[in-house]
């Protein structure tokens, strides 16, 4: 309140120091993706002394960028869409009627949040459901993994929409399908978004199903295909950058625009009130 | 409710039946058709069959000695547990790393986000949004690549932290970062913490800016200085929000395997090796029986924990 001004311009300093240094990893690829080969060996922060767009064209061209893009983007997409629907739907359900059952599946759903996977066990589940080594498996296993926080962040958000709403709604001769996906579900929409916001992210993020679940290197999305590319041009850290940054790009674009809903969605389970 | 009714006076007759019994039992049972139990089914399902499933037969299987080289599976009792605890193969010691990655992500993540997040609402009037952006952007980023670079920023030859620590004439600190076998994990700690302080450091702002400013007020006009203010002001309220972030810290310490798979792997040698890494080696190998026992063991852990966790999420649910 009483701040002196050199005081404030200190503090002010110090919060700048620590947002560059965090940024710095971050700076380093966009930076290197830029340089020749020879300038970006050592990853150094210097800027490039030319800017070499084509380790973009070079990089999608021999790191099968465009199929492992869209690999990505169905198992984020595809898994965003049903996990959150599903997590919708029940969490909706066990919100407004509340039995004892549904007491205890919500509390055995949101245990879900804290449970490890069990990935020996998981494979053999796959192997059973002749999920291992297809695309609907990794979509089928993340959609899996959203719903536990799922429940939990939309069950909260439900008691907030009136009751009266489903009672007019039923009056009008609505049944629960109607109600619950003309009536309810846009009114749904803000915390729907953080959800599908999170989850989008979580799954464009994750590598460790594909590592399990998928042989066939066709199937990989963005992140392994890096990987395998950094194993192939471990000594282009040009290349590599560029590879790098055009994986993170739809992260840094979707984290950018929904930031606002990103972080309500995260404080809403910690902070109540 | 009342409020509401006044309104509208057309409201539904259903509202005010209620406190009628043969209303409440016709009521409850058209509960059941407008709020159909087959929309909890799919999410049941799903949960049931991909994370239930596998945890409780992991549990059937540690007291195996299944493994890939033969259709036979053996009731073994505790012998897997057995193998863990006893010190033969380096179990303990990734048991013992993990509990340092948890301990030590824990202190640092709490005390750094709780350090950043009182200098954005203390002392930081301008680009308060943008700080928290930036700080929060490492949380959202894949972690394969985030090993990838950190790899190379931690290179003993051409790393940028040496070449820094040499350029500031201070080469006497450049370590081998990922590579010496005293320091690597601590390496993993530190990058863990880079990733990972933002979210921390979101959820106790979010509960800083939840208390009320009238407190601080009274506080200054009865002569607290800001120190005072924080330690009977700020930490006694905000102790709900660190316990949230200390057992969303166990939680993920406990199970963490990507950051040290894509750092070390394990390496050098059985240095930084942590549970889940091992289940990942010894499922490569085969050994399902001590695989399954070893996520068991972290399994019981995390039930533990996770009811703890339950609790907490759900505190206001209850008060209710």
């Amino acid at each position: 309140m009483r701040t002196k001004p050199f005081k404030s311009i200190g503090f002010n300093l110090l919060a700048i120091v620590i947002s560059v240094v965090i940024f710095i990893p971050i700076y380093i690829i966009i930076v290197n993706s830029l340089k020749t080969k020879t300038d970006a060996a050592t990853m150094g922060i210097g800027l490039p002394t030319s800017l070499h767009f084509e380790n973009f064209s070079t990089v999608i061209e021999k790191g099968k960028l465009g199929q492992s893009f869209l690999n990505s983007m169905l198992y984020s997409v595809g898994s965003t869409i049903i996990g959150t629907t599903l997590a919708a739907m029940g969490a909706f359900v066990l919100s407004r009627n509340r039995t004892r059952l549904n007491r205890f599946l919500y509390l055995f759903l949101i245990m879900g949040i804290a449970l490890p996977t069990n990935y020996v066990t998981l494979t053999q589940v796959m192997q059973v459901t002749h999920l291992i080594n297809t695309q609907l498996g990794i979509i089928i296993l993340h959609a899996a993994g959203q719903i536990p926080f799922g429940i939990f962040l939309i069950y909260g958000f439900v008691q907030n929409i009136p009751r009266e709403l489903d009672e007019a709604a039923i009056v009008d001769g609505c049944g629960p399908w109607r109600l619950f996906f003309v009536v309810i579900m846009p009114l749904m929409m803000p915390v729907l978004i953080t959800l599908s916001v999170l989850s989008f992210l979580g799954a464009w993020s994750d590598f460790i199903a594909p590592l399990y679940f998928l042989n066939n290197s066709d199937l990989w999305p963005m992140t392994l295909a890096v990987y395998n590319f950094f194993g192939q041009f471990q000594s282009d850290w040009s290349l590599v950058s560029a590879d790098i940054l055009l994986t993170i790009l739809p992260v840094l674009v979707v984290y950018l625009l929904a930031q606002r809903f990103i972080l309500s969605g995260l404080t809403s389970g910690a902070v109540k009130g | 409710m009342e409020t509401k009714a006044d309104a509208k006076p057309e409201a539904q007759p259903g509202t005010k039946s209620r406190p009628d019994p043969v209303a409440r039992i016709k009521s409850k049972n058209k509960r059941g058709h407008t709020y159909p139990f087959y929309f909890v089914a799919g999410a049941l399902i799903l949960y049931t069959v991909f994370s239930v499933i596998p945890g409780l037969t992991g549990l059937l299987y540690s007291f195996t000695d299944w493994n890939s080289y033969t259709t036979d599976v053996h009731w073994v009792g505790l012998d897997n547990f057995a193998t863990i605890f006893s010190g033969d193969e380096n179990y303990l010691s990734f048991v013992k790393n993990t509990l340092v990655f948890t301990a030590l992500t824990i202190i640092l993540k709490t005390v750094l986000g709780l350090a950043f997040a009182i200098l954005l609402t203390e002392g930081v009037k301008k680009l308060t949004n943008l700080h928290r952006v930036i700080v929060y952007l490492p949380a959202v980023l894949p972690m394969l690549v985030v090993g990838l670079v950190f790899k190379s920023i931690l290179n003993p030859q051409t790393g940028l932290v040496n070449e820094f620590l040499r350029g500031i004439g201070l080469g006497g600190l450049a370590q081998k970062w990922l590579v010496d076998a005293n320091i690597a994990l601590y390496s993993i700690i530190g990058v863990d913490t880079w990733k990972g302080v933002g979210y921390i450091m979101v959820i106790l702002l979010a509960g800083i800016q939840a208390i009320p400013k009238d407190y601080y007020e009274a506080g200054a006009i009865d002569g607290a200085n800001p120190w005072q203010r924080f330690w009977h002001i700020t930490m006694p309220l905000l102790t709900p929000v660190i316990t949230v972030t200390t057992v969303l810290n166990l939680l993920y310490g406990l199970k963490v395997f990507d950051i040290v798979y894509v750092l070390t792997n394990g390496g050098p040698g059985y240095a930084t090796d942590v549970v889940f890494t091992s289940v990942f080696k010894e499922f490569g190998q085969g050994r399902y029986g001590v695989a399954t026992a070893l996520s068991t063991l972290l399994f019981l852990i995390m039930v533990v924990s996770g009811y703890f966790v339950i609790r907490l999420m759900t505190r206001k649910d209850q008060a209710e």
